[in-house]
Parts: structure tokens; sequence; C-alpha cells
């Protein structure tokens, strides 16, 4: 195949992005990739209706609390999700939330800079945090004894962070490096940018998760300090636990740790409406490190929450038989049956707090005009949005992401990521555990409506991303595959390490 | 150097009362199945989730590649799932999709990787296909010429990635005159020379059951798991024709090697000879490693270079144990006038590990990480299978997982010292940099771009 296949792309994969660097972002037409579910107790998960089978709880400061049992392993992974994220930033201070989520591993009033994480690993466990437009997240894997350590750690930094400027400046200087090492050094995440900036003009999705150089390069000590006093109070988190560990186990320690912190006013999260700009747009990126060409086009597309949220699931079954692999609609058209590409996609995910993007990328062949794939590539896509889909595409799309769901459960990680992302984004327990049945009771006529409503679009954003012919002077390298989605690509957190060229993934 | 951290005392009580993690790696129930056929395999049933691992591994990766057919090994893994026995690429792929199957393949150094993910209810078509897919792979023109064209276009990608530079730039200097040297996708001229007929004879030469081994993990009994071996893996022949590289030493100590990319920041990497995984010294290799740079934000490296100074957002080094030779490897990236500041201060922590070791506090940290962590790998069927190959392709024993533990705890600090000043050496550093680096005396420029 010429693409890894999607279960390799799926679900854990913003956490070992953040840990091994080695992945790219999520493909987010994912369902959720987790764990086991089931207490010992449980009946029969095909005899219920759902996927993880969660135990969920509400402490009475208002954080909410997930817990997600699976037994394979005496490990677990811990995670306080906050529902603040990149976009709900002020004007002026692209990048506070992730800078942040940089310096929360810096002193609180019980530990010095640093010694969160050093903690962690000396008790055999690994953390890091990420940031996304929507939410921020931290987590810590860990021998399921150490469970009351982590939460305890955790609470504290809710509460008692103590910034100075001896921490803050040099991190600064970290996250401008992090941003020269992400985006300034790889013209195929500068495209992306871009492309996300043009889609978005007006709303805050269209700002970078890292933010913009030159503000990043203003962030202060007293910014950091109010984005934090702001947002992350208890009422404003949700706690994930999954692994071995039990609802009665989590929830006095929780009650302990998390409990007596008080809750605040959070402000309600109102973002700006992007105007329906009637207008194609076209984002040409020239570089002189680039020697593999790359074409994007993305269209705005409803989430769970904002738009046409009755588009969510037939979006997602749509991009099933549109771009899902190499039996899908645009790789047997572009790279099989006409060999103008050598890859072929879509990506969408409907877990946004506002609205969404569906996108579909290719890479040209060897000599084939840019201009030739395009217009192979449009066709194809107004075609769907003209004459639809078959039954018996419809059929096969559902019946692979409902088994998905099955596979999502051989995780650890996974459905702690899914139920963190969920309710970040206003959805619910119950809106996960009913995935597969809602994808199940897709009907063709839904899909064919969600296509016409999102490829049927007059505004489309196309990104090309193109060799250089003159050699530039400030020019950055490496087309990255074009497969990623623009939706929801977190900026890693604190303690992404570059990757690295093991000959195995195996720790020995 | 290391300052004494102050605990605070509401965590004093969890440190004290660091548990022996030996006993997590036990849960793991480990099988030795061999098959009627005398295939053998090992087993970790797990009946939670109604679903299905397989991986395997045929001994000589990419390295084994003809002269002049370089990415040999690499293109039959892209193509072995590309149409087999009756099914034609697409039928293949179709069938894949719609009994969500998983089956994949990647050629590495020292080794050719495959595996089989199946949910229980589709396993029969699973073993089916990776059956077809050992034994029968059709190498159709159509797919070989497409899997060709995407490896090529990968081929061009990487040439504008600065970190697959460095690695380039680094391995030819290392391994000049030894396949591991060699890129493993191979280079567009070797690539478009490659034959049908190669292919053909890579899967008769190369895919055997004197040379394969395989690792199970989910919902089936040993009882169950042996014709399943035999279906899968008995059609294959006895013995692979495959002649592994002669053992060889890392060249290139003391140079620098630039290659002037127009990039805002700068990559930096460096190799010395390392520790192979059957090196007596393997566990204070890990150590010293992880303090060093192994350990993220617990390590030398990232404290200095991070933590305290700001010029990076990661620095790491790492073990590479090949079968035939083995490195040491460090690298990080920060912005080109910060560059030769960056090479210095890793030469420093280098030479302050090859001089002192590590202190009794660093060595605790790391044996109680190394040691803690390891269960955490066991997330998922395949990241099991994945362990349980390693440990059989590695020659470690099936108890391994019950004694890891124990070898890790019974690292001396003198030990420490003893392969820390045996192993490490400034001297011995070859240091690539790619990028428009200040502050760096280059003792070779290149003017090509590896490829």
């Amino acid at each position: 195949m010429a693409e890894p296949s999607r279960r390799l792309i799926a679900a854990p994969v913003l956490a070992s992005l953040l840990l091994f660097g080695a992945w790219g972002p999520s493909l987010a037409q994912e369902p959720p990739r987790p764990a086991e579910p089931v207490p010992a107790t449980a009946p029969e998960p095909e005899a219920r209706k759902g996927v993880f089978f969660p135990e969920s709880f509400m402490l009475d400061n208002g954080m909410q609390v997930v817990v997600v049992t699976n037994r394979r392993v005496p490990v677990i992974t811990h995670m306080v999700w906050y529902k603040v994220g990149a976009a709900d930033e002020e004007t002026g201070k692209s990048g506070i939330a992730h800078f942040l989520e940089h310096l929360m591993f810096k002193a609180t009033d019980e530990l010095k800079p640093g010694e969160f994480s050093r903690i962690v690993a000396r008790n055999g466990g690994r953390d890091n945090a990420f940031t996304s437009w929507d939410y921020t997240a931290y987590f810590q894997n860990v021998a399921a004894d150490r469970l009351e350590l982590v939460m305890k750690m955790e609470a504290d930094r809710m509460a008692d962070l103590r910034l100075t400027d001896e921490t803050v400046l040099p991190e600064r200087d970290v996250v401008l490096e992090e941003r020269r090492q992400r985006t300034e050094n790889e013209p195929g995440d500068k495209l992306s940018e871009l492309v996300q900036a043009s889609l978005f003009v007006h709303h805050p999705y269209g700002t970078p998760i890292i933010g913009w150089a030159n503000e990043i390069a203003g962030l202060t000590r007293d910014d950091a300090n109010q984005f934090y006093h702001t947002w992350y109070a208890p009422n404003n988190a949700v706690l994930v636990v999954a692994g071995d560990v039990t609802v009665e186990q989590v929830r006095p320690l929780a009650e302990k740790y998390f409990g007596p912190i008080a809750p605040r006013p959070v402000p309600a999260r109102v973002r700006v409406e992007e105007p329906p700009f009637a207008a194609e747009r076209r984002v040409i990126l020239r570089d002189a490190e680039v020697r593999q060409p790359s074409l994007r086009r993305l269209y705005h597309a409803p989430s769970y929450n904002r738009g046409e949220t009755v588009h969510a699931y037939p979006l997602q079954v749509l991009s099933e038989i549109v771009g899902g692999g190499a039996t899908s609609r645009l790789y047997r058209s572009l790279v099989v049956e006409q060999r103008l590409a050598t890859s072929a996609g879509t990506g969408y995910s409907p877990d946004a707090f506002d609205t969404s993007v569906f996108g579909a990328y290719v890479s040209p062949n060897s000599g084939v005009d840019m201009d030739k794939l395009e217009a192979a590539l449009v066709e194809q896509l107004e075609k769907v949005a003209r004459e639809g889909v078959t039954a018996e595409e419809v059929e096969t799309a559902k019946t692979r992401l409902e088994r998905e769901a099955i596979f999502a459960r051989d995780s650890l990680r996974g459905p702690a990521m899914s139920f963190g992302v969920a309710l970040a984004t206003g959805r619910t327990v119950e809106d996960v555990e009913a995935w597969p049945e809602r994808i199940a009771s897709v009907t063709v006529e839904q899909v064919n409506e969600a296509a016409r409503a999102v490829l049927g679009q007059a505004n489309p954003v196309t990104g090309l991303l193109l060799p250089a012919p003159v050699r530039q002077a400030a020019a950055q390298p490496n087309a990255q595959p074009a497969t990623q989605p623009s939706g929801q690509t977190p900026a890693t957190g604190a303690g992404a390490a570059p990757s690295r060229s093991n000959d195995s993934g195996v720790i020995r | 150097m290391t300052r004494r951290l102050s605990m605070p005392a509401f965590l004093s009580v969890f440190l004290l009362a660091l548990a022996c993690f030996a006993s997590d790696a036990r849960a793991i129930d480990i099988k030795r199945v061999v098959s009627p056929g005398g295939i053998e395999a090992w087993l970790v049933q797990d009946t939670k989730i109604p679903l299905l691992a397989i991986k395997f591994a045929f001994e000589g990766g990419v390295e084994t590649d003809p002269a002049g057919k370089e990415g040999l090994a690499n293109l039959a893994s892209t193509l072995l799932d590309e149409g087999a026995g009756p099914y034609d690429s697409q039928e293949f792929q179709r069938r894949l999709a719609d009994n969500s199957i998983s089956i994949s393949f990647t050629a590495t150094v020292d080794g050719f990787y495959g595996g089989v993910e199946t949910l229980v209810e589709t396993q029969e078509e699973a073993f089916e296909l990776a059956r077809l897919a050992l034994t029968e792979p059709r190498f159709d023109k159509e797919a070989v010429e497409r899997m060709r064209s995407g490896v090529l276009a990968q081929i061009r990608r990487e040439q504008g990635d600065p970190d697959f530079l460095a690695r380039r730039a680094l391995y030819e200097t290392a391994f000049p005159d030894h396949p591991y040297g060699r890129r493993a996708r191979g280079t567009a001229e070797s690539v478009q020379s490659i034959k049908r007929d190669d292919l053909r004879a890579f899967v008769r030469q190369r895919f055997a059951k004197d040379n394969l081994t395989v690792a199970v993990t989910g919902d089936i009994t040993p009882e169950q798991l042996g014709p399943v071996l035999d279906r899968i893996f008995g059609g294959l022949p006895e013995k692979a024709a495959v002649e592994p590289p002669a053992d060889t030493v890392p060249k290139g100590a003391g140079e620098t090697v630039l290659v002037p990319r127009p990039l805002p920041q700068t990559v930096v990497l460096m190799s010395q000879p390392g520790v192979k995984r059957n090196d007596p010294d393997w566990f204070p290799a890990t150590i010293i490693n992880y303090v060093l740079g192994g350990g993220s934000f617990s390590s030398r490296l990232m404290e200095e270079i991070r933590e305290k100074r700001g010029l990076t957002y990661g620095v790491y080094s790492y073990l590479v144990p090949f079968q035939h030779a083995a490195l040491v490897m460090a690298g990080g990236s920060t912005a080109n006038q910060n560059a030769g500041t960056m090479v210095d201060l890793m030469k420093a922590e280098w030479r302050r590990m090859q001089e002192q070791g590590v202190t009794q506090e660093e060595l605790d940290n790391a044996k109680t990480y190394l040691t803690g962590s390891f269960p955490l790998q066991f997330t998922s069927s395949e990241a099991i299978a994945d362990v349980l190959l390693q440990v059989q392709r590695d020659d470690l024993g099936i108890d391994y997982l019950d004694r890891r533990s124990d070898l890790i705890n019974a690292v001396t600090l003198e030990d420490v010292r003893r392969v820390a000043g045996r192993l490490l050496d400034p001297a011995a550093l070859l240091t690539v940099v790619v990028g428009r680096p200040e502050g760096v005396e280059p003792t070779r420029t290149r003017d090509d771009v590896p490829s």
C-alpha cells in the first residue's frame, strides 16, 4: 500500500506523537481507538450497546471524571483536560495556551521547576501534554499503584502554579525553537498553516496553535498567569483515567485531591463566526527544498457541534468512501486508473468545538502536471457531490467504521483520548458510546446530502506545495506527505522529543 | 552537575515505597507453541477483545539487498499485499478493507517484518490473505509500477527533510564500505533498476522457516494456533538464502560533516561506536544513555541545553544496536546562530559522562524508570506481540520479562563508570550538521544533497 493503513494512523496518535514525535497528526475520520471495556462483572460488550463502557461522575466543584477499566496490564493513563485552547486566546496573544502548557511543568508551591516530570520518571512513568485549538491536556502513563501520586501532583499544578521570569523566559525560547522545528524548517507544515489561515480568515481556527512567531516572542509571565487564572479551574476541567483501575478507586482520590479546589466563574467560549466568504482561494508555496510537490483542497464542514451538525456522521462515511485507503474512490481513480498520483486520501474530523474541515490530499506522480492533477481531483469530488454514492459503498464503509470501534478498545490511551476530546468540545460520554450505532444508522441519502452540502460549496481553499525555480534566501524544506486534515492538529507539548530513527519501537 | 532535589514531604511516602515492577511484566503469561509442522511462536492469550495480532520477522533486512538493487526489500514490502494468488491488487485490498483486516510489511535493517491484525470473526480470511501474500505474491506489472512511483515520490520527499539528510550523511560517513551505509529505500536509480524477477527471487530466497520468528497476542488458544501457523507459514521453503553482512566498526571518528541547506534551524546528529544487544554491558549502557539523553526531561542533555538555556525544543541520545555494528547516537536542532554552542555542549556532556559516570541518585532514578516504564509498552495486542518478537529475535529467553528488572537493578555505580569510560569518547564522535550553522568548523562539506 502506498499509504500507511488507517489503523496505523489511528487514535492514540496525538499522544504518541507527543511522546515519540514519530507520528503525524491524527487522521481524524477515525473513530476513537481505545481500550478494553468492562470490569469483570460487566456483561459481554456484544450484549450491550457501547464502545468503552466507562463510568463517570461529577465532583461537587463541577469537575467531571471518567473512568475506563482495562485490566490487561497493571498500568494506567491519567489525563486532565482543560476546556480551553488556542482558539480561546485574546487577539495579539497567539500561542499563550500552548506556552502555558509548557509552563505547567515549571514550579508550583510544592515542586521545583521540572520536578513534576522527574518524579513521574522516577516512578517508572512517562508524562507529557498537548494543546489544540479547543483543549489542552496533560497526561501521565504510570503503574496503577502510582495513581494517587500523579493525581496529587496534577491537582497541585491546577491550583498552585508559581511562575517566575527565570523559568518563563528560557521556555519562550524553547517554544520559538519548537516553532522553527515544526513549521519553519518544514514547507509542508508551513503550507498547512497558510491554508488554515486562508480557510479561517476571521475565526481563530485560522491562527496556528503554536502562535505566530512575532507574538510568541512578546508573551510574558503576566500573560501566562492571566490565562492560567482565567481558565484553569476544576469546573473547566475533565479528569480521565483509563487502565487497571475502577471507579471505586478513582472517586475517593479525586474527591481528596481535586475536590478541595474551589470552582471559579470561567468565561463563556464565545468566538467570532467565520463570515460566509463566497470566493475560492489558492495558496501557493514555492520552496527551494521541495522536491516532491503536493496538493490539497479544503472545504468548510460542520462538526458535531456547529454548522449543519446533521451531516457529522454521514461525512465520516463519505470520507471513508472517497478517501479511506487503497479501495477508496480517489485512490482508485487518481492512483490506480489514471496514474496521476502516488497517494490520495481525505481527512475529516467532526471533533471541533466550532466548525470543522473536510480535506482532500494528493501527491503527484513523477512528471505529472499539477493543473491536470487538480482537475482530476476536482472532477472526482464534484462527481460525488453531483451523483452521490451507492448503497453498497455506504454499507461497506459503515461496516469498516463499526469494526474500528472494536479495535479501538485494544488500547490504553485511545479511550482516554476519545472521552477527553468529546467532553472538552461540548459532547458527552453517551455520544462517544453511541458512535457505532449512529454510524450504523447513516443512510445513502444522508451521505449524498452531506456530499452536496460540503463538496458542493463554491469556496474551497486549494493549497499547492511546489519546488522553487529560483533559490531563495530564506527557504525551508521538507514536504510532508499531504495526509493531514487541518481539523485538530495538536501542537504538542512540553515533552515531545524529535523522532528517533530507531530500528524498532520496542524497548528492550 | 546534579543538584540534590529536595523532595516535598508529601511525595516522599511514594518514593520510599518504590515497588519492584518485575511482577508487572509477569502479568504477561507467555506460552511457547510449536505447530504440527514445527513452526514455533510465542503466544500471549487474551480473550477480552475478539481480535488477534500476529507479528513475524525474517532475519535479514535492507542490508542484504544486492548491490545496485538497493531498495529491493523495501519495494517488496509494499507489494506483498498488492495482489497474490487468485486476487489482483484491487481485489486483495478490497478483501482486506471489507473484512477490517490489516496486513503490513516493513523492511528495516537486519529484518523483514510482517504483521496481521484481525477480528476473530474475519480471521479465516486474514490467515488466507497472509498466506497468499507470503507465498504467492503476484507482482503484477501495474502494481509494481504504481508502488515504484510511490517509493520514488518518497525518495524525492525525503530529500527536502533535514532530519533525513542528517541521517543519510551520518550513516554514509559511518559505514562508507558497508551495507549499513546504504539507504533503506534505495536511490532513484537503484529503485528504477529493480525488475519483477528480482522481486520474485527476493521472496523465494528470503522467506523461509529457518529465518522466521513469530509472536501472537489475542483471542486464540495454543491448540488453535498450531494449525494456523502451519497454514500461514507451512508453505515456505525450509532454508533461506540470505548472506548476512560482515561485522563492522563505524568510521568517521572526529569528523564534522556539513550539509549546507537554506534553513532557519540547524539539525545536529552525532554518533560513535556503541554496544550490541548481546553485549554483557548492555544494561549499564542503557542506564548511561538514559541519564545522558535518553530520559527526556530527566536527561542531562535536556537539562543543560533546553531547560537551562532554552536553546532547543528537543535534544536526545539513543542506542542503535544493529546485529553487525552498533552506535550511540545523539541529536537535536537549534537556531543556526546557536549551532556551535549546542554541539559544544553535547560534547561537554559526553566528556563529563565519560570521566565521571553517574551519581548514585541518577543511577537509582534510571533504574526505577527503566524497570517501571517497561510495562507501559503492553497496551495493545500489537504492542505486546512486538515485544515478544523482539525478545525472541534478541535471543533473550522466554523468561526475559521476569528477569529484566533484576538485570537492571544489578548494575552498580562501578559498572556504569567502567562502561562509560570504555564506551564514550568525545574524540570518537562523528558530527553532522544540516542547515546554515554558525560556530561549527566542518572537516568536510557536502556539496550534493545526500540521497
